[in-house]
């Protein structure tokens, strides 16, 4: 048997790759995006939630979200998303159908929430007491200390973690297919799968997985591009220094 | 400098504070008038950081009274008190994700609530005065220690206030540095701001303050006119602990 034909078969066949190419672009990529960023955006919303309330004084804000952290960092997300959007759907049948996108973006939402909202509580805390203390200190409350001053450097140091967890959602939402789809509901992964059923190869999973690529290759990229400027800084200029002396010390003298 | 200083009278009366079951200030004592510079010294630990965190209620007192010209800070509500008092750290805290401008604009702003107009031009006019009018639009991390301190002094006295404290606020400069903010401060001082000063600083305390209280232990042990102080003390304490600075 010749393997390379073998594979070429498998993976390479362009006439099911060319086929399935306008549903995955136009059914597939769309559904992907649509589930991807509507879950970036509630679970960013969520997590900062999250944190929020983690990191406060008061016990009763604290425990559920440690709590609520815990369980939707604990369980596989497969399980997450079947309890959440076949377990509530017979409740939100009545307001939307037996879409299943609401509850599989909430579900991935929920789970994404969990590990953003970690993410943004490191990131907060590690904000110096200082920023707070000069925050409070100007006549700043501490809720717009925290808004003003604190979280906006928190979350700064933070993105590339979070990017990272945008990544992962993109991958994960190919998971809401287990909540059954309309054949105008499926995303990348689930188009590429029932092509290659049909088609008897796996040349339109690979396509998918192009297309997963082209978006989470990009978002790679600003991870290091953040990761980059966190560890480097601001570039700044060299000869400023001795300027920045200099006139200290002119400034000095002139007293 | 600071043409227009509307300064307040500042009493601190028995004031007692511990973390736990440290008791850190045990009955502070220590009367500014008005207009008047007091330099507070002591020893590491002695509780002097704590004190000034106690005056503007970072931290609450557990006994005793803080006067702001006259009247109980211990009945305003914290927020609005703080914005009476300007406060200067060892280590700037500047807001480093604005620019200098930013950093006085922003409480400018959202505190007293002056239009960005209003507000830019509010805090230029300060800047000027520190001497740092060109670099408004620099981000505070690319900015030399005293620099930022400078910053750090003049996004304080834009929001007015009628006393401004001081913690260590040359400690953690290059020694090229320091002058020039010490500097800065006696000229605050000149323009009859009423200032208490911790700092380790002796040339500063004898050439500017109006009285010096030496710390040790949560209570002021000795206070007076410098040249008392530093020429006549009376505590071996205090003897001790001059000579180890002087
Ligand atoms: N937030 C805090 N929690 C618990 N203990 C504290 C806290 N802040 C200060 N202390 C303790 O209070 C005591 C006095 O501290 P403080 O910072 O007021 O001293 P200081 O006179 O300013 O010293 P230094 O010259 O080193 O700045 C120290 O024993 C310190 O450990
Ligand atoms: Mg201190």
């Amino acid at each position: 048997m010749d393997i390379w034909s073998t594979l070429n078969d498998t993976f390479l066949d362009w006439g099911s790759m060319k086929e399935v190419l306008p549903e995955m672009l136009k059914v597939g990529l769309l559904n992907t995006l649509v589930l991807a960023a509507s879950s970036v955006v509630l679970g960013t919303l969520l997590g900062m939630v999250v944190a929020v309330m983690a990191l406060s004084r008061k016990r009763w804000l604290r425990w559920p979200a440690k709590i609520y952290t815990d369980v939707f960092r604990g369980l596989p997300a497969i399980l997450t998303i079947l309890l959440i959007g076949q377990g509530l759907s017979p409740i939100t049948r009545h307001w939307w159908g037996p879409n299943p996108y609401p509850l599989g973006i909430l579900a991935l939402s929920l789970i994404a929430a969990a590990y953003i909202g970690e993410i943004f509580r490191s990131g907060i805390q590690s904000v110096e007491k200082g920023q707070l203390e000069a925050a409070r200190a100007l006549g700043f409350t501490y809720p717009a200390g925290m808004r003003l001053v604190v979280i906006p450097q928190g979350v700064r140091r933070v993105l590339p973690a979070l990017v990272n967890q945008f990544i992962a959602l993109v991958k994960e939402s190919s998971l809401v297919y287990f909540l059954g789809l309309l054949a105008s509901q499926r995303e990348l992964f689930r188009i590429g799968q029932d092509a290659a059923a049909t088609n008897g190869n796996l040349s339109p999973l690979l396509l998918a997985g192009i297309f997963y690529l082209v978006i989470t290759v990009p978002l790679t990229h600003l991870v290091n591009h953040f990761d980059k400027r966190l560890r480097e800084g601001r570039p700044t200029d060299e000869s400023r220094a001795d300027d920045v002396v200099r006139e200290e010390l002119a400034h000095a003298d002139h007293r | 400098m600071q043409t227009t200083v509307e300064a307040a009278s500042l009493d601190v009366e028995g004031v007692e504070l511990a973390f736990g079951s440290n008791k850190v200030l045990r009955g502070v004592d220590l009367a500014v008038p008005a207009g008047r510079t007091a330099c507070v010294i002591g020893p590491s630990g002695s509780g002097k950081s704590t004190l000034l965190r106690a005056i503007n209620r970072l931290l609450e007192p557990d006994a005793g009274d803080v006067r702001l010209a006259g009247e109980s800070v211990l009945r305003s509500n914290p927020d609005e008190l703080r914005r009476r008092i300007g406060m200067v750290f060892q280590h700037f805290n500047l807001f480093p994700h604005k620019t200098v401008l930013e950093n006085i604009t922003l409480p400018l702003r959202k505190i007293k609530k002056l239009g960005p107009d209003e507000a830019r031009t509010a805090a230029l006019a300060q800047l000027e005065l520190v001497g740092l009018g060109n670099k408004a639009a620099a981000r505070p991390g690319t900015l030399s220690g005293g620099q930022q301190q400078r910053v750090a002094i003049a996004r304080a006295l834009a929001m007015k206030p009628e006393v401004m404290l001081f913690d260590e606020a040359t400690s953690a400069l290059d020694p090229e540095l320091v002058k020039g903010v010490l500097g800065l401060m006696a000229d605050l001082a000149q323009a009859g701001m009423t200032m208490v000063v911790v700092t380790h600083e002796m040339g500063f305390a004898r050439e500017v303050a109006d009285q010096v209280a030496f710390m040790d232990h949560g209570v002021v042990v000795e206070s007076g006119v410098p040249e008392q102080l530093f020429t006549a003390a009376e505590s071996p304490r205090l003897r001790l602990f001059l000579s180890q600075v002087l």
